[in-house]
């Protein structure tokens, strides 16, 4: 095969001023989505830090970074051509898994390389850029339930593998061109619709979170001796508000910019939708706590806006905009309930597997009700009467929720083995009394706030505890000193 | 009347509260304090130098009772508080003058801890 990076074509087609203007509008577009889908790790962090308490609080800044980093390298050797690549390997169909453009080095033109984003001529590499966010998502999506007691080098394994192997095969299914999106399978005739990534991003994230959190097991003293789920606090509602606005800003890019293109338009229906699904994930959250307990939950609207911009990624781009607070309300109601019960048993501190979860099979089967005729048929994905309101017909509406088990029965065995094997091998969690002194100091040596943890005496005392000033001036006299007792 | 004065982890704590509400001693006192003894230092790294902190939190517990209790005060928080590495901590026995119930400006060892039988009514009531 001969192998070509894009870029030299397009610069040479450049150079020659023979590149249509839409390659570099689509393409500016592109990376501008992806940079946007980028800073959400800010908002992951932000977010996954607030809920913890201030003994955490450091390791989740080196966690996101780390876990970024190595998911990159990663996605960009054998993910990205595992999700979206077209050329059959070993005899496996592209439709179960891709295998074109392994390090971004791709036989073909770009439309052919991927051609689940053929429609959009954007360069290639503006389209690795984005679907790399959106796997940075998913896996930042993982650890946030991990919080205060993973062990760290457990969670590095798991990244690893997840950005290899499990997002990348789980998505391409979804959306990148695989069985369940082409769907004309005994078990699916109808194709699955997922626009950006409520199943592929945000379940696969989830599921991965609760295979973990099933062998990782509760925090210490999160359920009492009756086995009562009790409140750990998290340290920090600012940064949570902080991390869900970064996180609401970042949507603007992951869902607009799954447009791929600025050409026809449709970002702007799609930014509206989301905006709208989000406001409705805010108001369902306040309307839930507000019955289910007599007061405004600060965390729990704050999930409830992640809820509904969750819930709003599948259909924003198959649904008109009246869908969008419908979608994102009943989301909002979703993520309260889903938080309060899956608290009974299992400890999720940040409630991913509600607000990503629960919200994210909620927004793929929103699409089975709610798509629109018309934008089924641009899309090319689905039934083309569209949704159950429209057609009348349950067929999308099984279509997603064959989608989801798929998806969630695949990911979560992956997920779970290897887990499983962690925990058998390296372990997965920190000792208890690791857990107890907080995994800044134990993974780290250093706290995220030193001086909540170390006396404002000892800060700049040096290594031998003796005061830095003291050996430098002994104005004791030799006999006085002479007579106290040795240290 | 005694004062027992006890310092602990953390962790020991709700453990100890537990038993001694069982147990009819519900009124104490506990502050967070930072101290030293023969349990070593932490070693913090930042950004490539050391640091050592010698200074670890502990909980510090208050407790007045009476002095025919104070057996079984200490049997708790000791039961709970030791895991017999370096670090659990110490406990202190203070003898105490007087005690005034703030409210009523009662004085003596009744206003000392709640009587057993009012705790177990209090608990059948609220409950």
């Amino acid at each position: 095969m001969d192998f070509v990076l894009a870029t030299a074509d397009d610069l040479k087609q450049a150079i020659d001023g023979t590149l249509p203007d839409t390659v570099p509008a689509n393409t500016l577009w592109v990376v501008v989505a992806a940079v946007f889908v980028l800073l959400m790790q800010a908002g992951f962090a932000m977010l996954e830090i607030g809920f913890s308490r201030m003994k955490n609080a450091g390791t989740g800044v080196a966690k996101i970074l780390t876990n970024l980093s190595i998911a990159a390298v990663c996605y960009w050797a054998v993910g990205f051509a595992f999700a979206f690549g077209s050329a059959d390997v070993l005899g496996v169909s592209s439709s179960i898994i891709g295998s074109n453009g392994f390090f971004l080095q791709f036989s073909g033109n770009g439309a052919e390389a991927f051609p689940v984003m053929g429609f959009s001529d954007a360069i290639p590499e503006s389209k690795f850029l984005f679907q790399f966010a959106f796997c940075a998502v998913s896996l930042a999506i993982v650890w946030g339930s991990t919080l205060e007691r993973i062990k760290y080098s457990a969670y590095v394994i798991y990244a690893v593998v997840f950005a290899s192997i499990i997002y990348p095969i789980g998505s391409h299914w979804v959306f990148g061109g695989g069985w369940l999106q082409n769907g004309e399978t005994p078990l699916l005739p109808t194709g699955m619709q997922d626009f950006a990534g409520s199943t592929a991003v945000h379940l696969i994230g989830a599921t991965g979170a609760l295979a973990a959190l099933l062998l990782l097991g509760p925090r210490k003293g999160k359920y009492g001796p009756d086995g009562k789920p009790r409140p750990i606090p998290g340290h920090s509602m600012p940064l949570v508000g902080l991390g869900v606005i970064i996180l609401f800003f970042g949507w603007f890019g992951f869902n607009p910019g799954s447009t791929l293109n600025i050409t026809d338009t449709r970002l702007a229906d799609v930014a509206v939708v989301t905006l709208l699904g989000a406001a409705g994930g805010v108001i369902g959250a306040f309307v839930a706590t507000q019955i289910k307990q007599r007061t405004i939950d600060i965390g729990m609207v704050a999930n409830g806006m992640i809820a509904g911009l969750v819930a709003i990624t599948a259909p924003s781009g198959y649904v008109e905009l009246w869908a969008g607070p419908i979608i994102g309300f009943v989301a909002g109601l979703i993520v309260v309930f889903g938080v309060i019960w899956i608290d009974k048993k299992i400890d999720d501190p940040i409630g991913a597997t509600s607000a990503h979860g629960l919200a994210g099979i909620w927004g793929t089967l929103a699409c089975g009700l709610f798509t629109a005729p018309r934008l089924a048929e641009y899309n090319a994905f689905g039934n083309p009467e569209g949704g159950l309101v429209y057609s009348g017909s349950f067929e999308q509406l099984i279509a997603q929720a064959v989608g989801v088990v798929v998806a969630f029965t695949f990911v979560f065995t992956l997920s779970y083995v290897t887990f499983a094997i962690i925990k058998a091998t390296i372990g997965i969690r920190v000792s208890e009394e690791e857990e107890e002194a907080g995994l800044d100091i134990v993974e780290h040596g250093m706290y995220g706030y030193p001086e909540q943890f170390i006396p404002q005496s000892e800060i700049g005392a040096g290594l031998s505890g003796t005061p830095v000033s003291a050996p430098a001036a002994p104005a004791v006299p030799a006999t006085a000193r002479a007579g106290e007792a040795p240290a | 009347m005694k004062m027992i004065v006890a310092y602990i982890r953390h962790e020991a704590f709700e453990p100890i509260r537990g038993d001694l509400l069982e147990a009819g001693f519900p009124s104490l006192s506990i502050t967070e304090v930072k101290g030293s003894g023969r349990q070593k230092a932490i070693t913090e790294h930042y950004r490539g130098s050391e640091l050592a902190v010698h200074l670890r939190p502990k909980l510090k517990i208050e407790c007045v009772v009476e002095t025919r209790d104070v057996d079984r005060v200490k049997e708790v928080i000791l039961r709970h508080a030791r895991t017999g590495s370096v670090g659990d901590g110490k406990l202190f026995v203070l003898p105490v003058e007087e005690a005034v119930r703030i409210r009523t400006g009662e004085e003596g060892e009744s206003v000392l801890q709640a009587h057993y039988e009012e705790v177990v009514g209090s608990n059948s009531d609220g409950a």
